[in-house]
């Protein structure tokens, strides 16, 4: 079964004019629910349709929580880095719409690779947040174990994931989960990346490992509009879904802050690798309403006027809107979900001081899987250097 | 225990049939690169495999050597061990962010928990006559980068067990073949022989009065010096390194102690590399038993030069012999 709307549509890119890559999405995007907290058709792309009244409900209650409680996994690190305690953070604000749909369109057996800012991904995924923390406090580099929540390493080299993700479904192409169609067995990976690293070298071959083997794999490409200082116009002259075509592969744009079509097209893109018909690109068009990392300051190169109007675009506001206008939750709802994210932010402070830094002799262990004699040898003569100031003053 | 028999094979066959094995004994072990597959690769080391192993288990990839190692690394998170060719040494370099920022950092990275056993092929060196960038040794840069081991064959036994042994090990490996010796000589192979174990080296001529370290394709032309030298009178230890990262330095101090005179001879660039490294840890723990500078013979601080004066370029049996007597007049 070929999901419609991933047909390759060659009018889409030779059409009359390139549709503008700023603030107009264009007619292409795929949209559910408006910034208004409106329900849309779209002609591909459903939501809810397989659901009850109840069912559906409760899922997007889910979602407003998801989203609720990223957005303060995101608002409490970057208050903690403010307060010294992590060394840099990477925001996700405005972007938690892209990462839970994503996120929550994946099954048990399929498998992420994130850049360093899919903390929605990662919430969603299972991973404990303080566990995020670890990296930007600087006291490990990736604190969680990949193969509990099929959830990889935060990598921080722009795009080369997109090759390990490639390489990892080819290794399920070779397990037989692929196009067997049984639903519990059959796996596909979802690479995640910005639209900087859409310029990268290896992004481009992950691309083309991807076509050439057929691999299920979902590039999934938030694009924020910025590359730290960098439009978009800096790294692609054309909408970056449409250089899926160029691959021999479907590419689609999706409202990315809107979580019910984030959801729908992921999920249609997953069913699709997890069924054998290879590689989607997934362009979830969105905007990074915060700074690059703690470290960067956007009111050097970018108008206060656009974060203004991405503002009212917010992916959470707009199913809350949703949510209250058909009567989907109670009050009760919004204060358990808002006392949540006050344990969860607690749990953020509180765990985050209390990680310890790892001894200086660990940074030995696990260079190799089977340490060295010269490892042996320098953690021995660093240890005895260390122990020749103890009881010195 | 299968019955003993021996066959004389070239390196390239050797490397060929120690492949075969090692996909034999592993169904987790995957070939990939460009040309590998009808072809059998570029030097034929993997020719025939991908008729017996399927399509599935030698690949041949897309001409991206980055998107080689990288998608390597995936599979090996997967539970493969991927055995991936660089088509040529100077080819490596596209590849060059994958493995020292992912493939090197990934065990250390996840504190252990995904070691990354992938083995990167390369043939390296000169002397075939080849254009540019066909001819290089960039062992040490990969040796500098924590993370990845790094060895280099120099002969058709070696080549048999050491890239099985590479194979097997839990970590990457950088597996440098003399490409100039893939098809030179022959040596009678046993392949119920058992092994020296991957990360050490070995004395491959007992000597007295000067020590030469070689490794992949130098440890001919040291033997040959060997030869020579002996001829007048001149007792020449050879000992052929095969790890570059761990350096297993037990035999080569064993080796200073008794002659107090090493010569070091590579292929590569003599500044910061193999050479200079070896002299630091030979000064470090044998000062005492030097009675010269240690002396290093390899390829000039320049580009490898175009094929017509590459033989002049490289480190040959003269150069070592004529840093042999320095060494000695010293």
């Amino acid at each position: 079964m070929t999901q419609p709307g991933f047909g390759p549509d060659l009018a889409e890119v030779f059409g009359p004019a390139h549709e503008a890559t700023s603030d107009s999405a264009g007619l292409s995007l795929v949209q559910l629910l408006t910034p208004e907290g409106e329900r849309v058709e779209h002609p591909d792309f459903s939501f809810g349709d397989d659901l009850s009244d109840a069912e559906l409900a409760e899922t997007v209650r889910g979602f407003f929580r998801d989203m609720t409680l990223t957005r303060r996994i995101d608002v409490e690190a970057t208050a903690l880095q403010r307060h010294g305690e992590l060394g840099i953070w990477a925001q996700l604000l405005g972007q938690e719409a892209a990462q839970v749909g994503a996120g929550r369109a994946l099954k048990p057996q399929d498998y992420v690779f994130p850049t360093y800012r899919e903390h929605g991904v990662a919430w969603c995924k299972g991973v404990d947040p303080l566990k995020l923390l670890g990296l930007f406090r600087g006291v490990d580099q990736g604190g969680w174990d990949p193969r509990e929540n099929n959830f990889g390493l935060y990598t921080i080299v722009i795009g080369a994931q997109t090759l390990h993700a490639t390489g990892y479904a080819m290794g399920m192409q070779r397990d037989g989960v692929v196009g067997t169609g049984d639903p519990d067995r059959d796996a596909a990976v979802i690479a995640h990346f910005g639209d900087g690293a859409s310029s990268q070298g290896d992004v481009n071959e992950s691309f083309i490992f991807a076509a050439s083997y057929n691999a299920p794999v979902v590039f999934f490409c938030q694009n924020n509009q910025w590359a730290i200082s960098e439009p978009i116009e800096r790294q692609s002259r054309i909408p970056l879904y449409q250089r899926a075509l160029g691959f021999g592969f479907p590419g689609v744009r999706v409202d990315g802050n809107d979580v019910l079509a984030s959801y729908a097209v992921t999920k249609a893109a997953l069913q699709r690798a997890r069924e054998g018909q290879g590689p989607t690109l997934v362009e979830a068009y969105t905007y990074r309403m915060g700074a690059h990392t703690t470290t960067d300051d956007p009111t050097r190169y970018r108008l206060s006027d656009d974060v203004e109007r991405w503002k009212l675009k917010d992916p959470i506001a707009r199913v809350e809107a949703y949510l209250k206008r058909n009567g989907m939750a109670d009050q009760e709802f919004f204060d358990a979900v808002s006392a949540e994210a006050e344990d969860l932010g607690h749990h953020l402070r509180e765990g985050c001081k209390a990680l310890p830094d790892p001894q200086p002799l660990s940074v030995f262990d696990h260079v190799y899987a089977e340490m060295t004699d010269e490892l042996v040898t320098q953690r021995d003569g660093f240890a005895a250097y260390l122990e020749s100031f103890e009881g010195a003053h | 225990m299968s019955e003993k028999t021996t066959q004389k094979v070239t390196l390239a066959k050797a490397l060929n049939m120690g492949l075969r094995k090692a996909m034999e004994d592993d169904a987790k072990v995957l070939l990939m690169g460009e040309d590998v597959g009808k072809l059998g690769g570029v030097f034929r080391i993997t020719d025939g495999l991908q008729k017996d192993f399927g399509e599935d288990r030698v690949i041949d990839s897309p001409l991206a050597e980055s998107g080689i190692v990288g998608t390597a690394v995936g599979m090996a998170l997967r539970g493969y061990k991927p055995v991936v060719e660089i088509q040529f040494d100077g080819f490596v370099y596209p590849a060059y962010d994958q493995i020292v920022c992912q493939v090197a950092k990934m065990c250390f990275r996840s504190q252990g928990k995904t070691p990354l056993p992938i083995v990167i092929r390369i043939p390296f060196g000169g002397g075939i006559g080849a254009v540019e960038h066909h001819s290089e040794s960039p062992e040490a840069q990969f040796a500098h980068t924590p993370g990845l081991k790094v060895v280099a064959c120099s002969n058709p036994i070696d080549g048999y067990w050491m890239i099985q042994q590479a194979i097997a090990a839990p970590d990457p490996v950088v597996f440098l073949e003399p490409k100039r010796q893939y098809h030179a000589d022959k040596a009678e192979l046993d392949d119920t022989a058992t092994p020296a174990p991957l990360f050490t080296s070995r004395v491959v001529k007992q000597g007295t009065d000067v020590t030469v370290l070689a490794y992949g394709p130098t440890v001919k032309t040291a033997l040959k010096a060997a030869e020579a030298a002996g001829n007048e009178g001149r007792s020449l230890e050879v000992i052929d390194l095969r790890t570059l990262s761990p350096l297993d330095m037990g035999p080569v101090l064993e080796s200073v102690r008794k002659t107090g005179r090493v010569v070091v001879s590579h292929e590569a660039h003599v500044n910061l590399g193999m050479g200079a490294e070896l002299a630091a840890r030979i000064t470090e723990e044998c000062f005492y038993s030097l009675e010269a500078p240690v002396l290093r013979v390899g390829g000039f601080d320049t580009p490898y030069p175009p094929a017509r004066i590459e033989e002049e370029w490289l480190p040959d049996l003269d150069r070592v012999l004529d840093a042999v007597d320095r060494t000695l007049d010293f």
